[in-house]
Parts: structure tokens; C-alpha cells; sequence
């Protein structure tokens, strides 16, 4: 309480903030790739308030259903690194396989499935017991690992391989493979389950799914005045809850895509700062934090009314974000 | 129902191996087996018609043709080429190939053929015979032109990842060779940009005598011209090519490298042609005026380096290390790109038929990715494939040309080499 009385004075004293945030705690988590650190960002002044040395080549971070654990990727550590989410204390390793980029938690809150970039595996991991489950061969080079709000289709997208391939998280077998363009590297469900959004970023495409079905309901593409059409690379994205607007993050092209998630137009782009690969909403959706790697600072975006409102320095090529409701 | 769970357990008892049996693969697999479109849609397995052809893997099978050549050894001990040089490129890329591959029921083999050169053309146009429709090769320009007329009227593409020849892409470029290998001009062109954008405009040029030196020189003064360089001044340096080895030698290095540099009008950095890499490694360092050095050694141009890291080039350096036990040369990225090429064409297409996937590869829907951060696709006048190149020291790769400010109508990449206005290539075409 204290806490967020300090954040409305230093806020209005300073007025450095561009509005006034309606408080609502939140926590944002940033791994830095090359510093192999986390930053802790106070989600209400919008400062980085903490810097925690954690593994190697740190990248996919997400916290756990309860938000007790934060769950990094660290991957040149070939290992899942579990930390309290509010002390940030480590709390244990898990067994990830090799390279672990990305993952994502069943929506139940286990198990954790895990992309193993550098051996064409999906890993599937008990965040409890700390034992593997299954290991699921895919395409070259996996990495973006969206999960049906039932919990029963996983999308994993292999880069090199150029494909979404759907698992039944029953029986942890592929079902099918959607071809997609060059170098997939996201895989983010809508969640009312209908969608799932693929992104390539070679490719400079969007590609929309229909999970069932595996039809192609839409492929976006992006065309910004004055940058070349090779640097519009999209790699994040996030659709909000209402199923209304998306995000793309556009990587060299320094972009965050507004999409109008039912028309699939884009309708505004977002000067964000260089390299912005990952994003991630605030629990109340009305801010997006966005990773910037090459610049070194994480973006803030107002979702309403779509401006970017400051960036926060933090360490070098932040690369995964995640924000918790504390 | 008795089989789901049977591969249930298979996957669990698998634990250990990445790679499941074939039998499994097939059997849950039967999906994919059948006619799925572009946008794989899929079709309830038990109901669905299953024909035996549709069962069968489609085959493509690749030749990697290398010429085997007297070439004079290098000056380093280091630089002696391993043996398996593009073969193990070309082993990779059969290996990425295939782990897509197993998902769409594609089968890619390699066929490697190591011959001189009026050898290697009859085996190569034997196989081509036989259906075979691609041939990767590691040769020199006359080889690459051999190979190119005994396969003349076949579908069938030869695919230049050794040499980096002008006139190949020029007056003697062909319906059905493509060049995943760098050009000269390619290569010089990117070395000048870096040199410009930093300001080094004045050249010291100093080049070998063998024709490959002398085609390199040329390439750098185009380079030069191009870009707004100077060649303030030119040498060749000649040399007794004696031996290798022996028990003394810098004695004499740093007398004879240092007079051989004295007396140049001021200049900024000592460019060198030394393709056939006889005295180049020994101009660092030893100049009579303190100079950096580029060209053939020094800053070197290239189309990879096995330190190169960035987009996502650990895993491919990591995958090369585990199948070669050793890094990952130029001439194997170029071999693995060709090969990869052939492989994204197949996926596209759905198809092994060599008309359709060279017809694909040709045309302006086609694109691949090379880890270089961005799409390569081949130049409709000649088939030359666009790439950023690499600068590099031996240790580590430093910057990436096109350089930032260099601009161009259609693709940046195409400030590198021979644009198409200038092109005297005429027998090309998608």
C-alpha cells in the first residue's frame, strides 16, 4: 500500500509520467540476453527498481499460473530456471532440454513446454516434481509455443523448418503441420480459441489459423513509408482479450503494428526503439511493455490511446518480458 | 485406439532418443499422407482414402560435384582445407532437408561425385540422365560450364557454390547454372563500402600474379571506382613459389615485406589480392607505413564465418560442429544454402519434380533464409543470389555489407556486384 502511495507522490512531484496510471500494482520482468540478468520494472512508476544476475543467455521468461514462481529460459545453461517471483530468490533448476528458448504453461499451471532450439525438440516438463514428461521431435530450430485456452492444442513453430505444427496435448503427438513463410518464430492463441496468430519473420508475415481446421483465415502483411520492406521482420505477438486489436512487433523495422484483430488491417504503427522483438500486456491490458534489443530499453505503449509513453533503459539486448499482477 | 496408446508409450520409452522409429512416424503421420493443400488442411484418418503412391516418399537426390584440383598449399598450417570441404555443408543441409522433409513425406539423398574435371562431367551427365535434376559444384569456371553443356536441354540446375568468377555471372552466364558462391565483384564491392564508409578512400593495391590474383585486383578496382576509392598506387608483388617450409624464414619477411611497402604516395589501408594466398598473410604488421590491410587477407570478404552468431548462426554452427567435429567454411555454407534452397523450393511445392521445383526456385516467389537476417533470393538476370556479406578477421566477423547509407532502387543487396543495367549476361532466364 505503502508502496503505491510513494509511486502517486514521486509521480506527481515529478510529472514525468505522461498520465496518470490508475493503480493497479504490477510487475514487469525483462531478461537481458546478453547480461544474463532480469530486470524488475515497478509496473506503477514505470522504473527499473532491480537488476538479478540469473543463468546464461537468459531469454524466455513467464511466471506461473499463481505468479509465485518466475520461470526463465536460460539457455546456454541447457536449463528452466524457477526464482520467487517477489523476492526473486532462486528457487530450483528444472531439466528443460538442451537450449531452451521459449515455452509456455499449459493453462492448468503445469506442465511447462519447452522449445529446444538447437535440437529440433519440444520438451514437456512437471514444474512441481521437476521431471521430464515427453520429448516431442519437430522441425528445425523450435521456437514459438502458443497452448489453446482448453489446453488441449499446442502450436510449436520450427524456424527453418517453416512450419506450425499442432500437438494434442493429450497424447503429446503432432496432428498436423501448417506450412507458413520464412523463419516462424511466434505462436500466440486468441482466448476465446479460435485463432492462432503466427508470425515469420524472414517471411515478414502474419499468419492467422483456425486451430481446428488448420485453414488460413488471413495473412497480414505490413508496409511502413521510408523502411525497406527486408526490415519488417515480425516476431511478438499479443491479441487482446476481447479479441479486438493485436500488436506485432516488427523487429529492425523498430515497430510495434497496431492490427484490428477482426479485420486483420493494420491501422497504425508504433515507433517503439530498435530490434523490438517481445511484448507483453499489462493484467489490465492498457499498457504494453516491449522489448527493444538492440536499444536497451523496454518500451511502454498506451493500448488505448495508442502512443508510446516512455522508454525504460535496462540491461543489454532485453529480449523476453513478462508482468505480473503484484 | 490400441496403436495411440502403443506410440504413447513408444514416445515415453523414447525418451532418450530425439528420433523416433520411421514405422512410428509413418503410423502417426498418416495424416500428412494424405492430399493436403497449401494450407495443409488435414482430414479425419480413419475415413479418408489413403492411395499407395500417395504412402511413397517423393525422392529428390542432390549431386555434389566436386572437381579435384592441384591448388598450391596455404601459406598458414591452419588454412590447409579439411578434406570433407562442402561436403559436410552439403551433409547438413540434407539433414535440415530431411527433418522437414519426414513432415510432408520428402526423402532427400545426396550423391557426392569427386573427380577431375573431364571425369566428373561424364559421371555428373550419367546421373543427370538418370533423373537426377541437381547438381551442386565445387569447381572452376570451366568445369561449371562443362557441366552446364552436358546437361543442356534436361531439367536439371547446376547450382555454382565454388567459384566466384565475374564472367560466369556475365557473358557466360546460363539458362541452367545458378550461383549461391559470392562474385568477385560481390565480394570487393563489400569491402569497399566498409573502406568508404569509413573513410579510408586512398588504396594501396597489392596483388599476386596468378590469374586469380589479378581477376581479384580487377574486382577491387571496379570496387573502387564504384564507391569513390583512390588506388593512390599499385604493386605486384612477385615471389619464387619455393618451398613451404623451412627452418628459418621471418628474418627475411621483415626485410623484404617492408621495402616492398616503402616509397607509396600516403593512403589509408593497404588492399591486397592474394587469392592463391602466397605472401598475403605475411602484409599485416610488417608494412612500411603502420596501415591496415584488407582485402584477400586482413579484412576479408566472404559469405560466412564460422564465428558468425547473430541471427539465430549458433544453431547452424552448432549443428555443422556436431556433424563435421569441425567449423564451418565458406564453401560450405555456399553448398548448404544450394542445397536448402532445393529443399524450400520441394516444400513449397509439395513436389520432387526437378521441372517444378527449378521453376519455383526461379521465380520471384521463391526466397530462403540464410541466418543473415534477411530473405536471399536469386537475381532474375543471371541467378546470381543476393546475400549480405561478411568482413571478417580470422577470429570473429566484424560488420555486414550492404553498409548502412548505400542505397538502391529495388533491394539493397544489389549495390553489391553487377547490377542489372550494367548486366552482359544474356542467356539467362527464369
Amino acid at each position: 500500500m505503502s508502496r503505491i502511495g510513494t509511486a502517486l507522490s514521486i509521480s506527481l512531484a515529478a510529472g514525468s509520467i505522461l498520465f496518470a496510471p490508475q493503480i493497479s500494482a504490477q510487475t514487469v520482468f525483462v531478461t537481458n540476453e546478453k547480461d544474463n540478468t532480469v530486470t524488475v520494472i515497478d509496473g506503477d512508476t514505470l522504473e527499473a527498481v532491480k537488476t538479478v544476475k540469473v543463468g546464461q543467455r537468459p531469454r524466455g521468461v513467464t511466471l506461473s499460473k499463481d505468479e509465485k514462481w518466475l520461470l526463465i529460459c536460460a539457455s546456454d545453461d541447457n536449463t528452466v530456471q524457477v526464482y520467487d517471483a517477489r523476492t526473486m530468490e532462486f528457487v530450483k533448476s528444472l531439466p528443460s532440454g538442451p537450449d531452451p528458448e521459449l515455452f509456455i504453461l499449459h493453462p492448468s499451471g503445469n506442465p511447462l513446454y519447452i522449445a529446444n532450439e538447437d535440437d529440433n525438440l519440444v520438451t514437456v516438463v512437471d514444474i512441481e516434481k521437476g521431471t521430464v514428461l515427453a520429448e516431442i521431435p519437430v522441425g528445425v530450430e523450435p521456437e514459438g509455443m502458443g497452448i489453446s485456452p482448453d489446453g488441449k492444442l499446442l502450436v510449436n513453430t520450427s524456424e527453418t523448418t517453416n512450419m506450425a505444427h499442432f500437438i494434442d496435448t493429450a497424447t503429446n503427438e503432432i496432428i498436423d503441420n501448417v506450412l507458413v513463410d520464412s523463419r516462424p518464430r511466434f505462436a500466440e492463441f486468441t482466448k476465446d480459441g479460435r485463432q492462432v496468430w503466427v508470425s515469420a519473420e524472414i517471411g515478414g508475415t502474419v499468419t492467422v489459423i483456425q486451430p481446428e481446421t488448420r485453414e488460413i483465415l488471413a495473412k497480414i502483411t505490413f508496409s511502413i513509408p521510408g523502411i525497406v520492406q527486408d526490415a519488417i521482420q515480425p516476431v511478438g505477438v499479443r491479441v487482446t482479450k476481447d479479441g479486438k486489436r493485436a500488436f506485432v512487433a516488427l523487429g529492425p523495422a523498430n515497430r510495434v503494428a497496431v492490427v484490428n484483430a477482426e479485420t486483420f488491417e493494420v491501422e497504425k504503427y508504433l515507433l517503439v526503439g530498435q530490434r523490438v522483438w517481445q511484448l507483453a500486456f499489462s493484467p489490465d491490458e492498457r499498457l504494453l511493455f516491449t522489448t527493444n534489443g538492440a536499444s536497451n530499453d523496454v518500451s511502454v505503449i498506451d493500448t488505448e490511446k495508442l502512443r508510446v509513453l516512455r522508454s525504460i533503459k535496462v540491461g543489454r539486448y532485453p529480449w523476453g518480458v513478462a508482468v505480473a499482477s503484484f | 485406439m490400441q496403436s495411440s496408446v502403443w506410440l504413447r508409450s513408444l514416445v515415453r520409452r523414447r525418451l532418450c532418443r530425439p528420433w523416433l522409429p520411421l514405422l512410428a512416424i509413418t503410423a502417426f503421420a498418416a495424416p500428412l499422407t494424405l492430399p493436403v493443400d497449401a494450407r495443409g488442411q488435414s482430414t479425419d484418418p480413419t475415413t479418408a482414402k489413403q492411395t499407395s503412391r500417395q504412402n511413397e516418399a517423393q525422392r529428390i537426390t542432390i549431386i555434389l560435384a566436386r572437381e579435384l584440383r592441384d591448388a598450391p598449399p596455404p601459406l598458414s598450417l591452419l588454412d590447409f582445407p579439411p578434406e570433407d570441404e562442402g561436403i559436410a555443408g552439403a551433409k547438413l543441409a540434407i539433414a535440415d532437408n530431411n527433418t522437414t522433409g519426414r513432415f510432408l513425406k520428402q526423402e532427400f539423398t545426396l550423391d557426392v561425385i569427386e573427380a577431375a574435371a573431364d571425369e566428373l562431367v561424364l559421371r555428373v551427365k550419367e546421373k543427370a540422365s538418370a533423373g537426377a535434376g541437381f547438381v551442386v559444384a565445387d569447381a572452376a569456371p570451366n568445369t561449371v560450364l562443362a557441366l552446364s553443356a552436358a546437361l543442356d536441354g534436361q531439367n536439371a540446375l547446376v547450382f555454382n557454390a565454388g567459384s566466384g568468377d565475374d564472367a560466369l555471372r556475365e557473358e557466360n552466364c546460363r539458362k541452367n547454372v545458378v550461383h549461391t558462391a559470392p562474385s568477385r565483384a560481390m565480394l570487393a564491392d563489400a569491402l569497399a563500402q566498409y573502406l568508404v564508409w569509413k573513410r579510408w578512400r586512398r588504396w594501396f593495391l597489392v596483388h599476386g600474379t596468378q590469374p586469380d590474383d589479378l581477376a581479384y585486383a580487377a574486382a577491387l578496382r571496379r570496387a573502387a571506382n564504384r564507391f569513390g576509392a583512390k588506388i593512390v598506387e599499385e604493386r605486384a608483388y612477385e615471389y619464387e613459389v619455393g618451398s613451404r617450409r623451412a627452418d628459418g624464414g621471418h628474418e627475411q619477411i621483415q626485410q623484404q615485406i617492408p621495402t616492398f611497402t616503402q616509397n607509396v604516395p600516403d593512403y589509408d589501408v593497404l588492399v591486397i589480392a592474394d587469392e592463391s594466398d602466397q605472401f598475403g598473410e605475411y602484409i599485416p604488421y610488417m608494412t612500411w607505413d603502420a596501415r591496415p590491410v584488407a582485402g584477400t587477407q586482413g579484412l576479408v570478404a566472404a559469405s560466412w564465418h564460422p564465428a558468425l552468431e547473430q541471427w539465430g548462426g549458433t544453431q547452424f554452427q552448432s549443428r555443422f560442429q556436431k556433424l563435421a567435429n569441425r567449423p564451418a567454411r565458406p564453401l560450405d555454407y555456399n553448398v548448404w544454402i544450394a542445397i536448402r534452397s532445393i529443399g524450400e523450393a520441394a516444400t513449397r511445392t509439395r513436389s520432387a519434380d526437378p521441372e517444378k521445383l527449378i521453376a519455383y526456385l526461379k521465380s520471384a516467389e521463391f526466397d530462403v533464409a540464410g541466418f543473415k537476417g534477411r530473405k536471399l533470393t536469386f537475381r532474375a538476370w543471371n541467378g546470381q543470389l543476393r546475400q549480405p556479406i561478411l568482413l571478417s578477421t580470422p577470429k570473429l566477423p566484424l560488420t555486414v555489407s550492404p553498409q548502412p547509407g548505400f542505397l538502391h532502387q529495388f533491394s539493397e543487396l544489389d549495390t553489391l556486384g553487377v547490377d542489372e543495367p550494367e548486366s552482359k549476361c544474356s542467356n539467362y532466364a527464369p
